[in-house]
């Protein structure tokens, strides 16, 4: 079956009044780069839908394969196309059925007629092809109210279109249309969730990461750049800040009590990824947190963390169990990485019994022995930035 | 030296070989690692498998690294039916299947499984009526290979694929190492659930071929080490042999236009037609690379050796089993008479052959044909 165009159906988007023309244009793009290497690759956009053409095959069913990861559609059909005639529409309904399931399924067809020049009205033809379906599908029922496939057929002046199978689509918003945000991705199970729900709603990501070389290895510096690596196949580039953690997180060590280290730390963090948020030009701050899963996680060290910055921290997970993340980081790929043996910087400098209940006075009161603020700026002009995905595909072309 | 002789290995293409030796400096590392040089193995391995799924046709697919199509078959037969071997253990294959079939088919019978084997015409040719007459709801596994390696015939498989989807829940496999590269194959939807295929057999590295299997269905294992391949075939998988039978693949299919296998095999046919002590074993619709005849009353053997001394390399039958002295059994199966028996040879084109070739196996046949005819005069006198 050969299929000539793929309808594209816009999700929650529609709905954004005047907004639409920026979130349909970021869509397009979107898709532009998910689908960048297939060559024959042409999207036309409208008002309420895209319309992707392709002239090889191949680089179809790619885009099939592809679509599903790209926010912002709510669901894709291929398309068929045929003469205008009510012969050659019989036979391509014929083949369009034939690509899915039928036994035991239920069926209608549902005729729209753009060009009203052709011979057979709306009923006519309704009847016509939904007839000729059966007599060739007898084991298809009709059903007028929610069937199972819907054979749609468009007669339009260039030709009759015919779809019937929906795929699903990923949902959400386009990456990019709701703004530019810093994610802290530590290396654990639940920051890449946490970056990939706002994604899916339409928050393009710079990901920040601290590294403790020597502590740290590169090892555990490669997990993390596969994490945003794999964030970066929804929809949009990534870009991954590495921040030099070693000497501050020394510091720390040596100038407070060792069970309030935990919360300095997470301050000293945000601080920075403030200031790079800053660089980024990104507006909020996304973080892994969810409610309770560790000592930081607690509404009063929450307190005491975010004391330091009044940029909006986003914390998708906030209320979410950690088997459901679980699941879902599964579901986008990152687990597997994530469980990669590595220790991080959060792992290697755990003090024995962080206090759950820290107090933001106290916490203050600790760290204003020490002038970290120069130690942060050098920490941030001294980070290292990747941009994902990394184009070394392209060396691989030539070998295979 | 002419090497028609290509059903049984093929010269490796410069490209592969380069993409080969290219795999082993710079990839050595092994995918399974998980330092930097592991993962970058690892994604190599990766886009490989995805070259490999997108050339048979399937947008998802799974592709199991082996040693070559005999490893393949043998982990497709046995682990599949193994896997399957509570709901049935009846399975149905060939009278002319490669021996790597064959045998593993063998050693499931001694195991209690009950095996239907499809007879053949003169021609090599199935018969479609047979396979659905002892398919069975339950069956575990059909195995048909797509073309013959003795005779060159193609069996239907689209319409076997289509037969067994529809009455059976049986998995069918498919070992296409003479016919990937000549013929396109797909794998699941109108195609296989399993697909074998070889690197020698397609101008690839010898010691390297794979399983293909449809999105979700794998086979048990039928070896034991460190889970690799998905627990399925454990063994460090050899990075460069993965990419340099992608790239074999992917050369054997885009340069298939350009090599006219079909022209020059309905040439050698025509040519051959005209000699009435030499039967041609296949129909005319046969793999455009193999052309295997017998000479009436002559050991096959007898021919190979005239054309060698002439620099044609031809085989008496396939490879594996030539040594062996008995007539094979994909001769015994199309009933060839008696008189043909011994006479078999095979000319199997290859990638590299060209007309001027073919002209010069021509002259040297028509020689062999005369020597023949006065050696038989001489005899009766």
């Amino acid at each position: 079956m050969e299929w000539n165009e793929l309808l594209i159906r816009y999700g929650e988007m529609s709905l954004k009044g005047r907004n639409r023309k920026v979130f349909v244009k970021q869509l397009r793009n979107n898709i532009k780069d998910a689908l960048n290497d297939l060559k024959t690759i042409v999207i036309k956009s409208e008002r309420d839908r895209m319309f992707l053409f392709a002239d090889d095959q191949n680089d179809m069913k790619e885009a099939i394969a592809r679509l599903p990861h790209v926010f912002g559609i709510q669901s894709f059909s291929p398309v068929a196309k045929c003469e205008p005639t009510l012969e050659a529409i019989k036979e391509k309904a014929l083949a369009v059925i034939n690509t899915g399931e039928t036994d035991g399924k239920t069926f209608k067809v549902e005729v729209k007629r753009t060009d009203k020049s052709f011979p057979l009205d709306t009923n006519a033809l309704q009847q016509e092809v939904g007839s000729y379906v059966l007599r060739n599908f007898p084991e298809l029922v009709v059903k007028m109210k929610k069937p199972d496939i819907m054979l749609k057929v468009e007669i339009r002046e260039e030709g009759a279109f015919l779809t019937s199978h929906i795929y699903e689509g990923a949902g959400g918003m386009p990456v990019g249309s709701n703004g530019h945000s810093i994610l802290m991705l530590s290396g654990g199970i639940d920051s890449p969730v946490a970056g990939y729900l706002m994604m899916k709603r339409g928050v393009s990501i710079d990901a920040i990461h601290f590294a403790s070389p020597p502590f740290t290895s590169d090892m555990a510096q490669q997990k993390v750049i596969d994490l945003a690596a794999t964030l970066s196949t929804f929809g949009a580039s990534v870009r991954l800040h590495i921040i030099p953690f070693t000497e501050i997180q020394q510091t720390i060590t040596k100038q407070v009590p060792e069970n309030v280290t935990m919360t300095t730390t997470r301050r000293l963090m945000l601080q920075i990824a403030d200031k790079v948020r800053e660089k980024a030009g990104a507006l909020g701050i996304i973080t892994g947190e969810s409610l309770g899963q560790v000592a930081s996680q607690t509404l009063e060290s929450l307190t005491a963390i975010n004391a330091v910055t009044a940029t909006p921290i986003l914390r998708p997970l906030i209320a979410s169990d950690k088997l459901d993340i679980i699941d879902i980081a599964q579901k986008i790929g990152t687990y597997d990485i994530s469980i990669r043996p590595y220790e991080d910087c959060c792992t290697i400098f755990t003090p024995s019994s962080p206090k759950t209940k820290p107090k933001l006075e106290k916490v203050a009161y600790y760290e204003s022995f020490t002038d970290f603020e120069p130690m942060i700026e050098e920490a941030v002009e001294k980070r290292t930035i990747i941009e994902l995905p990394l184009h070394q595909v392209d060396a691989f072309d030539e070998l295979l | 030296m002419i090497y028609f002789d290509n059903s049984a290995t093929t010269a490796p293409d410069e490209r592969v070989l380069a993409s080969f030796m290219e795999v082993n400096k710079r990839f050595f590392a092994n995918p399974a690692s998980l330092h930097a040089a592991g993962k970058e193995a690892e994604a190599l391995l990766t886009r490989s498998r995805e070259q490999i799924v997108s050339l048979l046709g399937a947008v998802k697919g799974e592709v199991i690294f082996t040693s070559g199509g005999t490893e393949a078959n043998n982990l497709a037969i046995i682990g599949f039916a193994k896997k399957n071997s509570l709901r049935s253990k009846h399975i149905i294959t060939t009278k002319v299947e490669h021996s790597s079939v064959l045998n593993a088919v063998a050693y499931l019978e001694t195991q209690g499984f009950e095996v239907d084997y499809l007879s053949v015409n003169k021609q090599g040719l199935i018969s479609v009526d047979e396979l659905q007459a002892k398919l069975r709801k339950e069956t575990n596994l059909v195995s048909i290979m797509h073309v013959n390696n003795e005779i060159g015939t193609i069996q239907p498989i689209a319409e076997c694929a289509r037969i067994i989807k529809e009455n059976s829940r049986a998995v069918f496999h498919s070992d296409a190492v003479q016919s990937f590269g000549k013929l396109s194959i797909s794998l699941g939807g109108e195609g296989p659930d399993a697909i074998t295929i070889s690197a020698h057999k397609i101008n690839g590295i010898k010691g390297s071929g794979l399983l293909a299997v449809r999105q979700g269905l794998t086979p048990e294992a039928i070896n034991f080490g460190g889970g690799q391949e998905q627990g399925i075939r454990s063994g460090t998988v050899s990075v460069p042999n993965a990419v340099a039978l992608a790239k074999a693949m992917r050369i054997s299919i885009q340069e298939l236009p350009q090599k006219n296998f079909l022209h020059l095999r309905s040439r050698l046919v025509n040519f051959l037609k005209r000699f009435d002590n030499v039967v041609i074993l296949a129909p005319e619709q046969a793999a455009p690379h193999i052309t295997t005849i017998a000479f009436a009353e002559i050991k096959g053997e007898v021919a190979v050796n005239f054309f060698q001394e002439n620099e044609i390399i031809l085989s008496t039958s396939s490879a594996c089993s030539s040594k062996n002295k008995s007539v094979g059994h994909v001769i015994e199966a199309i009933g060839l008479p008696e008189v043909y028996k011994k006479g078999v040879v095979r000319i199997s084109l290859g990638t590299t052959t060209t007309e001027q070739q073919v002209m010069e196996f021509e002259t040297v046949f028509t020689r062999f044909i005369q020597l023949l005819k006065r050696g038989k005069h001489n005899g009766m006198e």
